[in-house]
């Protein structure tokens, strides 16, 4: 079976395979979407890592994103990952330390990427989202780093889900995850099954349900993009494993 | 945006298997290992607690999935008071592989072991080589015993647990239409009333270590598969007496036991888990041990010791009879 299939509109969906092997691969367009796909899923650790951890302002925070990405693209360094020394995300937390350092010490920030958006992130947002979390400097660089790419992780895997949801044609399906499973854990009472068969017009028994198959494809969602960010099978079971809240073996 | 509160909520709902179709609703988490997860969950079927082991990822014929299955049919065909029963197994929606046993109540022996006096220690430890030599007696070596696989019930019994890593050697009577295994394996004779086995074709690859550091016979920490039999869980066995005796000043024989449990070579230990009980039993008993050569003075303080009441008895007799001589003599 090949690795990637063509696309009705002729673009190669990089399905199945991890995003990390496709950003090497010889095909210019399946590197540059591989690319953007590693991208979408790290910037925002990245970019909030740089701001708690580093403590670095946010103008140059911005560029240093925007910079370390441009150079990951430019130098391969995706394509330079040995899944058998270290994890995804370490190789990334220390190419960017190391991405910083020297930025700093040549003092070429603006000169490489510098006020040029490569991308339109949202750093606006990710603002927000430093300053309702907290600094967070209790934690350690390698746990603020992965917990934040958790974060964005299942950040992405809810947009998906909100996404198949709306295509399959049950948005009370994500209405009823949207008001249990992402709102109530922050709310002052969580709403009762009762409650929100109520509000639906719908049977508890079908909140349930519907619960179960949102959280399934969640699940499933997660384990999809956990695989494209993920160099090994290894890697994948044991960050799987991790971020699922079980114990690596 | 996902709160930190909506994240961690997120993350243990998506581990939560899906338990559509099936008769069981989990109440909680018992414990997480490499594998899998273990919950407590209520079958509203029979209307009873049972623990419900589910692998933490789905993945068709993956080699995690297919030892959570042997490890189910090796506890389904081992029926022991010592064993774990099976009660079901199946797929779930997800695509995760479960199978449900019975809730297993009580701690584990390297939680309660320390607490309890040495002959109530020697007593489990005999209860665990009965459970162990059950398996061995159906083909299945353990490959992975150790105080925390060992379960203490609140009536003393013993149920050793997780034979994920287990090693299935097939019986001789069916070997003959089983096809060549990858690795025979060289194993020690065993009585003639007793079927020989010989490994079967789903085990390990050679140079695999599977096992815990401290509890590995030497064999088993080269990952040499086709050496490994009853005698590697004896070993472990051994270390497990060691364990169960750490912090209390250990007799000779006892020591010698252990040792000879423990030796590096397969065939200096005891042939198998009924010979390694037997000793101990004839050490509980007061009788000379098979691993321990006593002296002469040795043996007369056992002696004693073991027939200490009639001993004294005699003793008293003589003592008033000299006594009564002595007064009938004035």
């Amino acid at each position: 079976m090949p690795d990637h299939q063509p696309e009705p509109g002729g673009r190669f969906p990089l399905t199945r395979r991890s995003m990390i092997a496709a950003s090497g691969d010889a095909d210019p367009e399946v590197r540059q979407r591989a690319w953007e796909a590693l991208v979408t899923s790290y910037w925002r650790p990245v970019y909030k890592y740089l701001r708690v951890q580093w403590r670095v302002e946010r103008e140059e925070a911005e560029d240093l994103t925007q910079g370390f990405f441009v150079q990951a693209l430019e130098k391969g360094m995706f394509e330079r990952y040995d899944p058998a020394r270290a994890r995804f995300r370490t190789f990334l937390r220390t190419c960017l330390d190391s991405h910083v350092t020297n930025e700093r010490k040549a003092a070429r920030r603006l000169k490489r990427g510098g006020g040029q958006a490569v991308m339109s992130l949202d750093f606006g947002g990710a603002e927000e989202e430093i300053a309702r979390h907290g600094a967070s400097q209790e934690l350690g660089l390698e746990e603020y780093f992965h917990r934040e790419l958790v974060r964005a992780l299942f950040g992405l895997a809810v947009e998906e889900l909100r996404r198949r949801c709306e295509d399959s044609g049950k948005p009370v399906r994500f209405a009823l995850f949207d008001r249990y499973d992402l709102q109530g854990p922050d709310a002052p009472e969580r709403p009762t099954y009762a409650e929100l068969a109520a509000e639906h017009g719908i049977p508890a028994t079908q909140v349930t349900n519907e619960l179960a198959a949102a959280r399934r494809e969640l699940r499933k969602i997660v384990l999809e993009k956990l695989r494209d960010l993920t160099g090994s099978e290894g890697e994948f079971r044991s960050e799987a494993r991790h971020i699922l809240g079980v114990d690596p073996g | 945006m996902i709160s930190d509160a909506a994240l961690r909520h997120l993350q243990e709902v998506a581990d939560l298997p899906d338990l559509a179709g099936t008769p069981y609703e989990i109440r909680e988490t018992i414990g997480r290992g490499g594998m899998g997860t273990v919950y407590l969950a209520w079958d509203q079927d029979l209307e009873r607690e049972v623990a419900l082991k589910v692998v933490s990822l789905p993945e068709e014929g993956g080699s995690v999935t297919e030892r959570m299955l042997r490890e189910a049919r090796i506890l389904a065909r081992l029926e022991h008071p010592g064993i774990v029963p099976v009660h079901d197994v199946g797929t779930l929606p997800d695509g995760r592989v479960f199978y449900a046993m019975k809730r297993v109540r009580g701690s584990r022996l390297d939680e309660v072991a320390r607490t309890a006096p040495v002959p109530e220690r020697l007593r489990m430890f005999q209860r665990i080589c009965e459970a162990v030599a059950f398996a061995h007696a159906h083909g299945v070596i353990h490959r992975d015993l150790k105080p925390e696989n060992v379960m203490v019930g609140p009536f003393g019994e013993v149920l050793v647990m997780d034979w994920g890593v287990a090693k299935t050697l097939a019986a001789g009577a069916d070997a003959e239409s089983t096809p060549p295994a990858r690795e025979p394996s060289p194993l020690t004779p065993l009585p003639a009333s007793r079927p020989s086995f010989r490994e079967r074709g789903t085990s390990t690859e050679a140079g695999t270590v599977l096992g815990t550091p401290g509890y590995m016979a030497p064999e088993q920490e080269r990952g040499e598969v086709g050496r490994i039999d009853e005698r590697t869980d004896v070993w472990a066995l051994g270390a497990i007496l060691g364990f169960l005796l750490e912090g209390s000043e250990v007799p000779r024989p006892l020591e010698a036991i252990r040792r000879r449990a423990m030796a590096a070579e397969p065939e200096a230990r005891y042939p198998d888990v009924e010979a390694l009980a037997a000793d101990l039993s004839r050490y509980l008993a007061g009788l000379p041990v098979g691993a321990y050569r006593e002296s002469f003075l040795e043996g007369v303080g056992r002696f004693v010791r073991k027939h200490r009441t009639p001993i004294l008895l005699v003793l008293a007799y003589l003592v008033m009879r000299a006594l009564l001589l002595l007064w009938l003599g004035r």
